[in-house]
């Protein structure tokens, strides 16, 4: 295949990105992803399985049916392309399904038998954890992903390992909790910016707010980062430290 | 604000079983040998309140000096360990840096254990103060643990804790330091005892704020005052008085609050007159 416009890319991202909002339907989000996977590939099946606490990989969406088969034959029988990704962190490139039946004595013949040539798994990471993998299965003679377009694939399973781990912690009721802490006391942080910066500046709370969001915006921060900044820091930024009563 | 009456609300054995034995000999007490299964079930945040405050006026007064914070503090973490079934509870105090104020404990074991992580530089205690957080960590044998923080969690292994909880103790940007629950049996600790753990730490967080000054009559004057739901203007006033005396945003909350204990009025009103800008900490 040849390598995916920049455009097209910047699409499917933007795409993907947008249903990571407030509340979005995790298993809809994967979905999404492993069928924009399958088109950018240009690839027959791409899967996604996850792990559960107890190490154990779970399918969680496929492109299309065959995918949920082909997760299930490698979970079932304790081996396989998504299996090594998860169990090493290292993306599986580019393996030929026809002569990797000494790595795989079960699911390359399964694989092969069903019409599969080519098979990639990329791991699922978040710092030095894997929580899953994503497979890439071609049904096309030779080379399935160009060399670059292997990190493109790699980013959305990047991505889709920042929805999960998003979702896990809000399905945990003591991670609820954290996140809630954590977001009311940057609530906290934005009261005092604006206490500072109304001080600072001479004009209302509410106007020292639209102030320091505008900061942020033409500055593409965080307005919590900001925020922070402001109380902790002042000087730091100028267009707020001027000394006023 | 009126305090209910903190009347008996514990039906713990607990409580009546160590009666006897903490007076004098508090700082040697073995750690309990109880869970983190979670106390009697709380519902509500007066009631935590309540609870929390009740059994901080059962604990005696460390026999080491006149009373202090420290001494405040020593009480609120004994008290945190019966409300939240902890074999220990430490609290760190630090800098704005990070690096080590004072510690204080429920008791000997826990002191060492609150102390290891900041002098060792690794722990959930490090990363809740960091990640500005809490660090909730069920199981210390669990392989991320052992990745994330190798010597510390060896040296929990040795001293038989098998769970972590650690508290930022922060009002916004402003950082005092952190609570951390050391418990002797793994698990998630159950929704009604975190609330509860959360409360310890408003409170260990306003005895530290409040000095020398007596922490019982502070919360109980303020406590509910700042816990009956957040305030923006008390917030706001912070970022004021900040600027007005050009301290750092924890030393505009301690005077905020000490010249609302002057003048005996709710701190709420305080805030809103210097947002309304009726009053000024500057003198000018």
């Amino acid at each position: 295949m040849t390598t995916v416009s920049p455009l097209r890319l910047a699409k499917v991202f933007v795409e993907v990105s947008d249903t990571l909002v407030d509340e979005f339907d995790l298993i809809e989000f994967l979905h999404l992803l492993t069928m924009r996977a399958a088109e950018l590939a240009d690839a027959n099946v791409v899967g996604l399985v996850l792990a559960n606490q107890h190490g154990q990989l779970q399918f969680m969406a496929g492109s299309r049916e065959e995918a949920r088969l082909l997760e299930l034959f490698q979970i079932q029988n304790d081996e396989g392309p998504c299996l090594d990704a998860f169990r090493t962190g290292v993306t599986v490139v580019d393996t030929d399904l026809r002569s990797a039946a000494t790595r795989w004595p079960q699911f390359a013949p399964h694989a092969t038998a069903a019409g599969f040539r080519y098979v990639y798994a990329f791991p699922l990471r978040l710092r030095a954890q894997v929580i899953g993998a994503l497979n890439v299965f071609g049904v096309d003679d030779g080379r399935l992903l160009a060399d670059d377009d292997i990190p493109i694939v790699q980013a959305l399973a990047d991505l889709a390992s920042i929805a999960i781990l998003q979702e896990r912690f809000m399905s945990r009721a003591d991670e609820l909790t954290v996140q809630l802490q954590s977001a009311l006391n940057s609530r906290v942080v934005i009261e005092q910016a604006k206490g500072a910066i109304a001080q600072s500046s001479g004009v209302t709370v509410d106007e020292a707010f639209s102030l320091i969001r505008g900061y942020a915006r033409s500055k593409n921060l965080r307005l919590v980062d900001v925020a922070r900044t402001i109380v902790t820091d002042l000087a730091a930024i100028p267009e707020f430290a001027r000394p006023g009563r | 604000m009126s305090l209910p009456t903190p009347a008996a609300p514990l039906n713990d054995p607990r409580k009546v079983r160590n009666a006897g034995v903490f007076p004098g000999t508090l700082l040697f007490a073995a750690p309990s040998r109880a869970r983190c299964a979670g106390g009697p079930k709380v519902t509500g945040s007066t009631d935590r309140w309540v609870r929390a405050l009740g059994l901080i006026a059962e604990q005696p007064w460390p026999d080491d000096g006149s009373p202090g914070v420290r001494q405040s503090l020593s009480r609120i973490c004994r008290a945190a360990v019966h409300a939240l079934s902890a074999s220990g509870v430490g609290v760190n105090v630090l800098t704005r840096d990070g690096t080590q104020g004072y510690v204080v404990a429920s008791d000997d074991a826990a002191y060492l254990l609150a102390e290891l992580q900041f002098t060792l530089g690794e722990g959930p205690g490090v990363d809740a103060f960091h990640t500005r957080r809490p660090v909730l960590v069920t199981d210390l044998g669990a392989e991320d643990a052992m990745a994330r923080w190798p010597l510390w969690v060896a040296a929990m292994a040795e001293r038989r804790i098998c769970a972590a909880y650690a508290f930022p103790l922060q009002v916004g940007a402003a950082r005092l330091g952190v609570m951390v629950l050391f418990c002797e049996q793994a698990g998630p600790m159950p929704g009604d005892t975190l609330d509860q753990a959360l409360t310890f730490a408003e409170i260990v967080m306003m005895t530290v704020l409040d000095g020398e000054g007596n922490p019982d009559q502070g919360a109980q004057a303020l406590g509910f005052d700042d816990a009956s739901g957040y305030r923006a203007e008390v917030a706001q006033a912070q970022g004021m008085i900040m600027v007005q005396l050009g301290v750092s945003i924890g030393d505009a909350l301690i005077r905020l609050r000490a010249h609302a204990y002057a003048e005996s009025r709710p701190l709420h009103q305080v805030a809103r007159d210097v947002v309304d800008r009726k009053l000024r900490f500057d003198g000018s």
